[in-house]
């Protein structure tokens, strides 16, 4: 990792003037925090006794008799606190907060379970709260509006451009550029301006160092393939930093694939050919953009997956052909999330369960005695209204439509 | 002639002590409506305009130009149009014209393409809010090169040496955002805002810009005497809004006098 925030020609810190010293007080917690062994500790305390670190590799027995294939094992961010990987980078920067003597945070949010964490966080270490959150995932991901509600947190519906993650992240800005002085702002994912990629790829490592350890342990030799699912990319670079320095273990981005790469609905930047190298949101990166630079709407059923931009972490070492990308529908989505939960008991977000579309496609080409891991980075409870209307199930509309009238009476 | 002289001309004629600059974002409501808003700015005696070419993510814009962008947009308005208009304004009228816009437009036009266009077009130099030094000072070098000015940006967060290491990569003007915040809200002249101006005096030779919230003539005259331009921005979109275009003349007019 770099000093000035590049990887490669990807990256950079592309802020406006009013935030120059708050970048660079940031940068100064941060480098203080990386040098200090003490912070490191306190954070990985606070994950065990808060969190629920370190989340267990589960060997997913059934499914992989099921592909007759490579051994799959699964990595349960889902059973973090608050159901997401997400969690592990709010904790880490709530103590750079602390150190910084903030008084409030403020988050974008595309699935909500950034926005849910930044909550959690902000109620425990007694800060004031604000989310901002596209219109469209305010509807689509609604228990997570009510959790940070509850919790004490302002959700901000955000009405311009797209309505959707990369929206948030510039109303975010506004607002940060309004409140610097006793502002935080919490980015939820390796991408952004320096020093966000490598700040959230750091606390995210967590996920990789664990999982190389416990895949030696259960399987007894590295992994031949990791799998996970690319939004903006931090639950993939967190298991992925386990595994960048063994070349055997191939290392699968999985991109939100939308109603197909050939339609224009769809958010693959890295996986597909429509993206193409620009500067926006403070870093440079493969933006899914026209030719004049105006970025595209995006489609995906995973609101944490619907994004223009990816990390240049990960741009780089696409470029660099060290990790692989790929892209899953939304119907093969809904088909790989059903069939986890017949056969194991699992229930992966919709975001995560674009890892397991691409590692049930090619664990029948592996032999039985590989091991492949799939970063399960979120579990599916928010996802209960999208996918019970995509399912189209009857007793769940029948509910809905019971309690609809209650409401009305 | 380079924008600093061309500031300085104009600050000599009698009974200018300010100049004004104005905002139009191309193609909102449309191109025709900007001919109309600009052909009264000029005949009403603006200086300077800035032509903000559409982007889809304008971070550093409040809601009235965050809204003015995305419906330019929607309704189809490309780079080359802008292009176009502004060739077009700068052939009929005698005054300076700026781009403002964001890098990633640059980035995909070409940026030597850009520069070359726009000094070709007559446009005087560049507003560009997410392009720091530390990223831009390459690209800066490149647009002298073409005789147009990177305007850069002084903010009230902005310390003494970080004002020092701006003016050193500045030229033209530089452009003091009055406030935290976006465009669009209100702005107190207080003695905070007073000590900032002198700070800026202080950190370069350059004519000073002041925008972000100035919307009247007692804004104007709490400038007087501390700097050099008063910029208007989101006041007169508003303007054309809730009052249309005939509204723009005699607002224009009655900002210095
Ligand atoms: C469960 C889950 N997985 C994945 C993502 C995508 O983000 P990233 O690519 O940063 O891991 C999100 C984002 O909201 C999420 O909630």
């Amino acid at each position: 990792m770099t000093t000035n925030g590049y990887y490669g020609q990807w990256g950079g810190a592309f802020i406006p003037e009013v935030l120059y010293e708050t970048f660079q007080e940031l940068n100064k917690a941060f480098e203080q925090a990386k040098a200090d062994p003490s912070f490191w500790q306190e954070y990985l305390t606070l994950m065990q006794t808060y969190s629920c670190r370190p989340t267990p590799l589960t060997h997913a027995e059934n499914l992989s008799r099921h592909f007759g294939g490579g051994q799959i094992f699964v990595k349960r961010e889902d059973l973090n606190h608050t159901g997401a990987h997400k969690a592990n980078n709010v904790m880490g920067q709530g103590l750079l907060v602390k150190r910084m003597g903030k008084k409030r945070v403020i988050a974008e949010t595309g699935a909500g379970q950034h926005g849910v964490a930044t909550a959690t966080m902000a109620a425990k270490f007694g800060l004031e709260c604000t989310i901002y959150m596209g219109e469209e995932d305010v509807m689509r991901q609604r228990p997570n509006v009510f959790w940070m509600e509850k919790m004490g947190a302002t959700v901000v519906p955000v009405t311009s451009g797209s309505k959707t993650l990369k929206d948030a992240i510039n109303e975010a800005f506004r607002d940060w550029v309004t409140r610097m002085d006793d502002t935080h702002y919490v980015m939820g994912t390796v991408c952004g301006p320096h020093p966000f990629p490598e700040m959230v790829a750091w606390f995210q490592s967590i996920i990789g160092i664990e999982a190389r350890e416990q895949i030696m342990a259960q399987a007894g030799a590295l992994p031949a393939r990791v799998f996970a699912c690319v939004g903006g990319g931090s639950n993939a670079m967190g298991v992925f930093q386990g595994f960048l320095r063994d070349p055997e273990v191939e290392l699968i981005g999985v991109e939100a694939g939308g109603d197909g790469l050939d339609t224009g609905q769809h958010a693959a930047r890295l996986a597909g050919s429509d993206a193409s190298a620009g500067m926006a949101q403070g870093y440079r990166t493969m933006f899914l953009q026209d030719s004049d630079g105006q970025m595209l709407d995006t489609h995906s059923v995973a609101a944490g997956l619907d994004y223009v931009g990816v990390s240049p972490i990960l741009t780089d070492l696409w470029e660099q052909g060290r990790v692989r990308f790929a892209a899953a529908t939304d119907k093969d989505v809904l088909a790989a999330l059903d069939l986890t939960m017949k056969q194991e008991g699992l229930i992966p977000a919709l975001e995560s369960s674009h890892a397991f579309v691409q590692a049930f496609k090619e664990a029948p080409e592996m032999e039985q005695d590989q091991a492949m891991i799939i970063n399960m980075s979120g579990r599916g409870d928010k996802d209960i209204f999208t996918v019970a209307h995509a399912y189209d199930d009857p007793s769940w509309k029948e509910f809905i439509t019971k309690k609809g009238a209650e409401y009305a009476a | 002639m380079q924008l600093n002289q061309y500031i300085k001309e104009e600050l000599a004629k009698p009974n200018k002590d300010i100049l004004l600059m104005t905002h139009i974002v191309l193609g909102y409501p449309s191109l025709d409506i900007n001919r109309q808003v600009i052909a009264a700015m000029v005949e009403n005696g603006v200086e300077l305009i800035e032509m903000q070419i559409p982007f889809s993510e304008p971070m550093a814009d409040g809601p009235a130009i965050v809204k003015a962008n995305q419906e330019a947009i929607e309704q189809g308005i490309r780079v080359k149009d802008c292009f176009a208009f502004a060739k077009e304004m700068t052939k009929k009228h005698n005054i300076a014209f700026l781009f403002m816009t964001y890098y990633n437009i640059l980035l995909q036009y070409g940026i030597e393409k850009f520069c070359a266009d726009a000094k070709e077009i007559g446009i005087k130099g560049f507003i560009i809010p997410d392009l720091p030094p530390e990223e831009g000072d390459d690209f800066f070098t490149l647009a002298r090169s073409y005789e147009l000015d990177p305007i850069l940006i002084y903010a009230p967060t902005s310390t003494a040496e970080r004002m020092i290491r701006l003016n050193q990569s500045a030229s033209g003007f530089i452009y003091c955002v009055a406030r935290k915040g976006v465009t669009g809200q209100q702005t107190d002249f207080d003695t905070a805002f007073n000590d900032y101006m002198a700070q800026c005096r202080t950190a370069t030779t350059l004519p000073l810009a002041v925008g972000f919230g100035i919307a009247s003539k007692d804004d104007i005259d709490q400038l007087r005497g501390k700097a050099d331009i008063g910029v208007i921005g989101t006041k007169t979109i508003r303007l054309v809004n809730e009052q249309g275009v005939e509204a723009v003349g005699p607002f224009i007019a009655g900002l210095r006098y």
